[in-house]
């Protein structure tokens, strides 16, 4: 009885549409995320004069746009995902939860 | 008294056997402190803080009646609102006060070490959030031990949740013994003693629902204080955030240093291991998981992380604004700020008061009294929010999974809580008074290498690998949690800042052990669970397919009432 709907479940095509959608969805952003994090720590660690390096005429560095650019870069990537897996993945999601109770 | 002195010592031992990461903890760790003048400004606003928030207790103790009332707010809690919560258990008084310390002290580096705090957030959005919502319950061993045989991963799943939690505890109860001088102008004592009492208040009687709301009160507090400084100090210099760095060089001592990366990351091995264990730890803390179980669905829970990452992401722009505008603003005024008005002297009451110093300069003695009263009641919300997760842990998966197989009533469980929470709550201020003139710095960054060596590989290959096994994942669990403590207490900042072996003669020369910790976990996982032929494996890899249905769906889920 139980085995029925997981069946029906895993044979919906929609939901398998959904766990590749979603999963690969997932996984680029965490790559991205994991190459933008390491990718500045590895800077720091290796290359302190050219994050030092002078913007313009001014006094500020290279590194001061670039560190907060990651904070801003961590808040926009969480919140593209939450925004297209609320509609995209949720609509989805509905279609197959539909599809489990017929 | 043979018995306390021996109870001491154990207490000591343990503490030599748990400690770490150095160069980053120690921005963070808000040290020993000297008791200032009594304060009753912030006296008065912290005394408003505990009535309003003890009015809110006597609300939600109402609505407190069966245990997912207890452990989860009865899943009522909106996305907009858990995201608050989450940010206020996340932005403790240690980041508060020493992230902007160490943007005063050292400008550039400090914003490398808000960021890795904050790293963590996007990776528990895209892979956990939603099937933490999907599968669990009440704790995260609902989770990770989903298909599992039930008694060895709710025991692993305890253990993980209690060393993380005591080690986390314990900073906080010492960080508020010292605070409480600072701020406040009280001794160290009466900081115990408030803490533990008034946080077993909002736990005991109104369980999640109150410690969610004192978390949300707490963080809009906090929030909106940061903003009104950082606001502050911008308008000084008409917005431009260049006039503001000028200044900040011309009147520092280690003059445009500060605009780049100075000794905060020494070798690229430690930087990886500290960032790691931060990335990935932020996902297995157990006070904060939990709060993924307070939401009706898996949509609220998405909006909860990603109200929670602009909240905390935000926060750390703001400790920025702030460091730099302490830096701006106290230099200049030696005589006010600075011990004996001497610059090289340092600030009264040490470097983590430069935001506090800050409020006063911009805010005059009254915005001071609310900031401090702020700070105080952050370390308050946290301890009541790690507490009511090791209670859960105890009954929930201990008392009713464990010791009584799953055959246990309602009001016998969360009588087994209350007990329980009265017990941790005896347990922290103790251990809050022995630690008092012990070095915690390291303590925090333990909890996060062993959330992300020992929670977090656990949870991870549970939901997502088909093959994992019971056996895997206990030993793997395990793995990752014994190295984590046993490379920690061999790292420099436990081996020699510790336990005072010469400098230079640790065996294991990186901040922290995450970069060997967590693929040693994640590994053990992989090798026992590909071998393990035994008839309890046959059924967990069997038991996949049901799960990923439900972790993907939500069909089938806890209810948002769970009655």
């Amino acid at each position: 009885m139980q085995d029925d709907w997981i069946q029906r479940v895993v044979s919906n095509p929609k939901y398998q549409e959904l766990k590749s959608k979603r999963s690969s969805f997932g996984w680029w952003l965490t790559l991205s995320m994991m190459v933008v994090y390491y990718g500045f720590i590895l800077l720091v660690a290796y290359n302190k004069p050219l994050l030092a390096t002078k913007i313009g005429a001014g006094v500020i560095t290279l590194g001061m746009p670039l560190g907060i650019g990651v904070l801003v870069f961590t808040i926009i990537i969480t919140n593209i995902y939450v925004r297209r897996a609320n509609t995209e993945f949720d609509n989805l999601t509905q279609q197959v939860v539909k599809g489990a109770l017929k | 008294m043979t018995r306390l002195s021996q109870f001491k010592s154990a207490i000591a031992l343990f503490s030599l056997l748990a400690l770490s990461a150095g160069a980053y903890a120690a921005g963070a760790d808000l040290g020993q402190a000297v008791k200032q003048e009594t304060n009753w400004t912030a006296i008065g606003m912290f005394a408003t803080f505990v009535i309003l928030t003890l009015g809110i207790t006597k609300w939600a103790a109402s609505r407190t009646k069966s245990a997912s009332d207890f452990y989860t707010a009865g899943g009522g809690i909106t996305g907009f609102q858990n995201g608050l919560a989450i940010a206020g258990d996340y932005m403790s008084a240690a980041s508060f006060l020493g992230i902007s310390g160490l943007v005063f002290a050292n400008g550039f580096d400090g914003l490398i070490f808000s960021i890795g705090w904050l790293v963590g957030w996007p990776i528990i959005t895209f892979l956990m959030a939603e099937r933490l919502r999907n599968l669990g319950k009440f704790t995260f061993a609902d989770v990770a031990g989903y298909r599992f045989g039930q008694t060895p991963i709710r025991i692993f799943a305890a253990c993980g949740s209690l060393v993380v939690v005591a080690f986390y505890m314990i900073a906080q109860m010492v960080g508020a013994g010292q605070l409480i001088k600072l701020l406040f102008g009280l001794e160290y004592l009466y900081a115990e003693i408030l803490v533990g009492s008034i946080m077993m208040m909002y736990v005991l009687f109104g369980g999640m629902t109150a410690t969610t709301w004192v978390q949300i009160i707490k963080a809009c507090m906090l929030l909106g204080g940061a903003t009104f400084m950082a606001f502050s100090v911008l308008l000084q210099f008409g917005f431009s955030p260049e006039m503001m760095f000028e200044k900040a060089i011309e009147v520092h001592s280690k003059k445009d240093a500060i605009m780049a990366p100075g000794g905060l990351i020494k070798d690229p091995i430690s930087a990886i291991s500290v960032g790691m264990a931060l990335m990935f730890g932020t996902a297995g803390l157990p006070h904060i998981l939990m709060r993924f179980f307070t939401v009706p669905s898996a949509k609220e829970a998405r909006k909860s992380v990603g109200w929670a990452t602009t909240w905390i992401g935000y926060f750390y722009i703001l400790t920025f604004i702030i460091g730099f505008g302490a830096i701006t603003n106290l230099i200049p005024n030696p005589m006010d700020y600075f011990v004996g008005g001497d610059i090289t002297k340092g600030l009264n009451g040490g470097g983590n008061m430069a935001a506090v110093h800050l409020s006063k300069a911009v805010g005059g003695n009254v915005f001071m009294g609310f900031i401090s009263a702020v700070a105080f009641a952050t370390i308050l919300a946290v301890v009541a929010g790690l507490t009511l997760s090791g209670a859960s842990a105890v009954s929930h998966d201990l008392y009713a999974s464990v010791w009584r197989k799953g055959r246990v009533d309602q009001a016998d469980e969360l009588r087994v809580s209350k007990i329980t929470t009265v017990v941790l709550g005896i347990i922290a201020v103790t251990l809050g008074i022995a630690f008092e003139k012990e070095n915690v710095a390291y303590m925090v960054m333990l909890a996060f290498v062993i959330a992300a060596s020992a929670n977090f590989p656990v949870l991870f290959m549970s939901v997502l690998w088909k093959d994992c096994t019971t056996k895997g994942a206990v030993a793997g669990g395990f793995v990752g949690l014994i190295m984590a403590v046993v490379l920690t207490v061999l790292s420099p900042s436990v081996w020699v800042h510790v336990m005072h072996h010469p400098a230079g003669s640790a065996w294991f020369p990186y901040d922290s052990a995450a970069i060997f910790s967590i693929p040693a976990a994640f590994l053990t996982i992989w090798l026992v669970s590909t071998f393990d032929r035994s008839a309890r494996a046959a059924i967990d890899r069997a038991g996949y397919p049901a799960q990923e249905v439900r972790s993907e769906t939500g069909i089938g889920s806890a209810s948002a009432s769970g009655h």
